[in-house]
């Protein structure tokens, strides 16, 4: 893991930022620069989130802050201050069922390396959080912000019509 | 019934939808605890002599471990000596990579030929600290011009190489002959770009390094860990005082074939200095410094008569290297083996120049060399379709090799094992309602709709398991435990191997995947070993499983018939229940954990290497349907129907999976990927903000059909898929926004089809219309 040595280098402004993580509070001293995504991997130790591009164009560090989708590569740490931050370790329940989504990955082969994977989960989260029966067009158009370079988004669009579906059965219950 | 060809779910999956893969940069191991960031320092001029490099502010800042560069690698084996050439007789064929005046140096020298080429290396005690002070590493540059085209690199008024006098590193005499088109009443002629694009695995080059007690430790995100090891023999050592590892690896289509320079300098800085290092790309590092895929500018000729009947082919290629020759010398001798493709034609041609430009170095890509092949004969076919006024369908299926001529040698000497190339067309046709697409193009042409309707098909076939030789590794251990343990010498990154080998232990051995575990990607464990690349995995790889799982149960037959008092012909093992039995007496049966444990240390072992001794040649037609708006250019991909045949599907489910990538890379570089380069060299695409990477919201869901012929070249007889997605889709979806304009006159354009070129098409054959 990376050391982040803070105030003693005199030099780099740093602040005590505190968030919580998948309903966990870490506080940490940090340099003011410190993106989110290395506050999650480098000082939260959840290496799940992934840097794919640094430039807001990939996805694959999508995270929720206070459960809106976001990509952490391009959020400071210290603007998540006092919020709440899910990630991918976050989102099975305590007895470690997955979530609809991640079961739908699973089944619909909705992923190959997995690099990206942590990203879209949490992408379509979101989306299906915001729109519980999205038409394909609807999910397509959504993940528009992610890149996938090994499925072709053929199963992964069809993980997030199968997570829908599930997730609605589970309401209608 | 058997598990293979179910559908069975990835056993990889939950660990990668739970806690995330742990890739490079996610390991904890303790040897990596405290390690010191690596950051590089690139060139920023495409060609340039270096006059100084002054490390000394970077020195100072805080965190900065060491800058090192060319002049501290003293503890270097040296490079050997660089051979004189004859700059008249350039070599026809040569190592790979080239090396001579050609070689490639690990840290630049004195010179630079791209930008992104490494000049110095910092450690840092974390990252953003190595951003900070690699930006103060002071390298003084003299500029030189840069070789940008095809057309600079061959006029050669600058060479990359002192002492080469050209920048042409390599060719193969094409043999043309003009007499071949003798007798053609229909030729076209013209030149199409296969253009250079970005590999783009999600996850970045990765390596970390750690040097304890005389042993190298490298973990690297690479294709094949055991020839990463080879590679960094490099620095001095023997293989047996290195190990590699590639934990997950996120990606590789091809950029990922063992370790690149920075590897090397990588696992180097930890032996130099002693201290655990890691370095994880950034994307523009990634988009500027891996290799990047295709590249190659062809001139081509076809002729034959108005029938429809195709008599002569010419390709004349010439491949873009990039700055070093790493694989560009192979890459067009497999564009030239694949020329004519899927077609029965009487004379063809092939021949290339391999050129050096001052851009980052260009190797495999997702095909390597097959697809460049496919999209130009797959062109071709449709310029002397359109010429002769023969529907290309038609043309397509007179000039195919039929299917009884199998086992067919093509005119370039390629062995084709298997084909039904019209069944495959003949599928896809019928799926994609070819006929009513057509009467609805007929209709949208007639009307003058805005939006046209373009009907592209390609039928491709690709050589897989190139070198079939050189084999794959397999160890199958069954234990007194009763579960399995598969070491394989193929390395995944994404395919699912995992689930495709524990598929096959399951099926000769019966024992159930989830006590079978396989394991890939260590040196310490499986020293011998090639690798993922090439489609080569399931036929090679697999097959060495499959063979390593029935020399452990010819094992446990001695063992059953010894247990149950029998003779070993009368012992069966029933593969449904992994249960061993008297043939004829279910009644009395004996585990595998029994059996095992009756052999010597409780386990039955078998070591194989499978070779083939032939490659595979997979095939299929693609049908792509687009829309173009003719007022702004604009392409929509409605519809891509396939059929792609690489034998017995093992698991439909990876099988579907590796198709659909392969569309989606495939039709990326016909739609809209492409690494541009200023008139300076200056990389224009070094960002995903600026390089086009196709996303869900420009592709359809894929029309997937089923055709399995199956090859006698290996025991399963099976043939890769990797690739064949990419190899068929570019050309279809290619061809099809081209026949969504052909009506206006347009006859080409170049990959990729932009809107801006569609219209700049549009207004110029409108323009010439006019005349």
């Amino acid at each position: 893991m990376d050391r982040y040595p803070g105030s003693e280098e005199g030099e780099r402004q740093v602040s005590k930022v505190s968030l919580i993580v998948n309903g966990k509070e870490i506080t940490a001293d940090v340099e003011d620069r410190t993106l989110l995504v290395h506050f999650l991997r480098d000082v939260a130790d959840l290496t799940a989130t992934n840097v794919g591009c640094e430039t807001t164009s990939c996805g694959a560090c999508t995270v929720l802050l206070d459960g809106e989708s976001v990509k952490s590569c391009t959020v400071l740490a210290a603007q998540a201050d006092g919020r709440e931050v899910t990630t991918l370790e976050g989102l099975a329940s305590e007895s470690g069922e997955m979530s609809a989504v991640q079961k739908a990955f699973h089944e619909q082969h909705g992923l190959q390396c997995g690099f990206c994977t942590p990203g879209f989960v949490m992408a379509i989260t979101s989306l299906l959080a915001e729109n519980p029966n999205p038409t394909e067009a609807e999910v397509r158009a959504g993940l528009e912000g992610n890149i996938c370079r090994c499925t072709g988004y053929h199963n992964i669009v069809k993980a997030a019509l199968a997570a829908a579906s599930a997730n609605t059965a589970e309401a209608a219950k | 019934m058997s598990i293979l060809g179910t559908r069975v779910i990835r056993t990889e999956d939950p660990r990668l939808l739970t806690a995330g893969g742990v890739y490079v940069d996610d390991l904890r191991e303790p040897e990596l605890d405290g390690a010191a960031r690596v950051t590089f320092v690139r060139s920023t001029i495409a060609h340039a002599r270096i006059t100084g490099i002054d490390k000394t502010e970077a020195l100072a800042q805080p965190g900065v471990i060491a800058v090192l560069t060319v002049a501290d690698m003293t503890d270097f084996p040296p490079p050997p000596p660089a051979e004189p050439i004859d700059p008249d007789a350039p070599p026809t064929e040569g190592p790979m990579p080239l090396g001579g005046p050609w070689s490639e140096p690990l840290l630049a020298v004195d010179k630079v030929r791209f930008v992104g080429e490494p000049v110095a290396i910092v450690l840092t005690d974390t990252r953003y600290q190595g951003e900070d002070a690699a930006e103060l590493v002071s390298v003084d540059y003299e500029p030189l011009p840069a070789v940008v085209t095809f057309d600079d690199a061959l006029a050669g008024e600058t060479l990359l190489f002192d002492g080469t006098g050209s920048n042409v590193s390599l060719k193969r005499d094409g043999a043309f002959e003009e007499a071949v088109f003798d007798g053609c009443d229909v030729i076209v002629e013209g030149d199409i770009v296969n253009q250079r694009v970005a590999c783009l695995p999600m996850e970045g080059r990765a390596v970390a390094a750690s040097w304890k007690d005389g042993k190298l430790t490298v973990w690297a995100s690479t294709q094949n860990a055991q020839l990463s090891r080879l590679i960094l023999t490099a620095l001095g050592l023997p293989p047996d005082a290195i190990r590699v590892v590639a934990p997950d690896v996120g990606g590789g289509f091809g950029a990922k074939i063992g370790v690149d320079r920075e590897g090397i300098l990588v696992a180097w800085a930890a032996k130099h200095t002693g201290r655990a290092v890691r370095w994880v790309e950034s994307r523009s590092e990634n988009l500027t410094a891996m290799t990047q895929g295709r590249g190659q500018r062809h001139h081509i000729k076809i002729g034959g008569t108005s029938d429809g009947h195709i008599k002569a082919y010419r390709l004349d290629i010439v491949q873009d290297s990039g700055a070093y020759a790493r694989m560009s010398g192979f890459l067009p001798s497999l564009t030239v083996l694949m020329a004519p493709g899927v077609y029965d034609i009487p004379n063809v041609q092939a021949g290339y120049k391999v050129v050096m430009t001052t851009s980052t170095p260009i190797a495999a890509y997702r095909g390597a060399g097959r697809p460049e092949a496919a999209a130009t004969i797959e062109r071709a076919v449709d310029w002397f379709a359109a010429a002769a006024g023969v529907d290309s369908a038609v043309v397509r299926k007179l000039n195919f090799i039929q299917k009884e001529q199998f086992p067919f040698v093509t005119k370039m000497g390629a062995p084709y094992d298997t084909g039904d190339y019209e069944g495959a067309l003949d599928k896809v046709l019928a799926a994609a309602g070819y006929e009513e697409l057509r009467a609805e193009q007929k209709r949208r042409r007639a009307a003058g709709d805005v939006r046209q309707l373009g009907i592209g098909l390609a039928s491709y076939v690709e050589i897989t398991a190139g070198d079939a030789g050189a084999g794959e590794t397999a160890k199958v251990e069954v234990h007194d435990d009763g579960t399995a343990t598969v070491y394989t010498g193929s390395s995944p990154h994404g395919q699912g191997h995992h689930t495709a080998f524990a598929m096959l232990v399951q099926a000769e051995l019966g024992i159930p995947m989830d006590k079978v575990e396989v394991i890939h990607g260590d040196t310490d464990l499986i020293p011998d070993g090639v690798g993922t690349y090439a489609s080569r995995s399931l036929q090679l790889g697999g097959s060495a499983v499959h063979k390593a799982a029935i020399e452990v149960k010819e094992e446990g037959a001695k063992k059953a018939a010894s247990l149950f008092e029998a003779a070993e012909a009368d012992v069966v093992l029933d593969a449904g229940t992994g249960l061993w039995h008297i043939a004829g007496d279910p009644d009395k049966s004996l585990t595998w954990a029994q059996v095992a444990g009756a052999a010597e240390g409780g386990l039955i072992v078998a070591n194989v290497r499978f070779t083939a001794d032939r490659p595979t040649f997979p095939f299929g037609s693609q049908l792509s349907l687009v829309e173009v708006d003719t007022e702004t250019g604009k392409v929509t991909l409605l519809r891509h129907v396939t059929a792609d045949d690489a034998g017995p599907i093992l698991n439909p489910i990876l099988f579907e999976g590796q198709r659909h990538g392969g569309i989606a890379q495939g039709a990326a570089q016909a739609l809209v990927e492409e690494i541009l380069y200023d008139a300076d060299g200056n990389p224009l695409t070094s960002s995903l903000a600026d390089y086009g990477a196709i996303t869900a919201a420009e592709l359809p869901s894929f029309e997937l059909l089923t055709s399995e012929t199956a090859t006698d070249v290996n025991p399963l007889g099976v043939k890769g898929i990797g690739e064949a997605g990419t190899i068929g889709a570019t050309p279809a979806v290619h061809n099809a926004v081209i026949d969504a304009v052909s009506h206006l006159g347009v006859r080409h354009i170049d990959m990729p089809t932009t809107p801006e070129r569609v219209w700049t098409a549009i207004q110029e054959a409108k323009k010439a219309s006019a005349k």
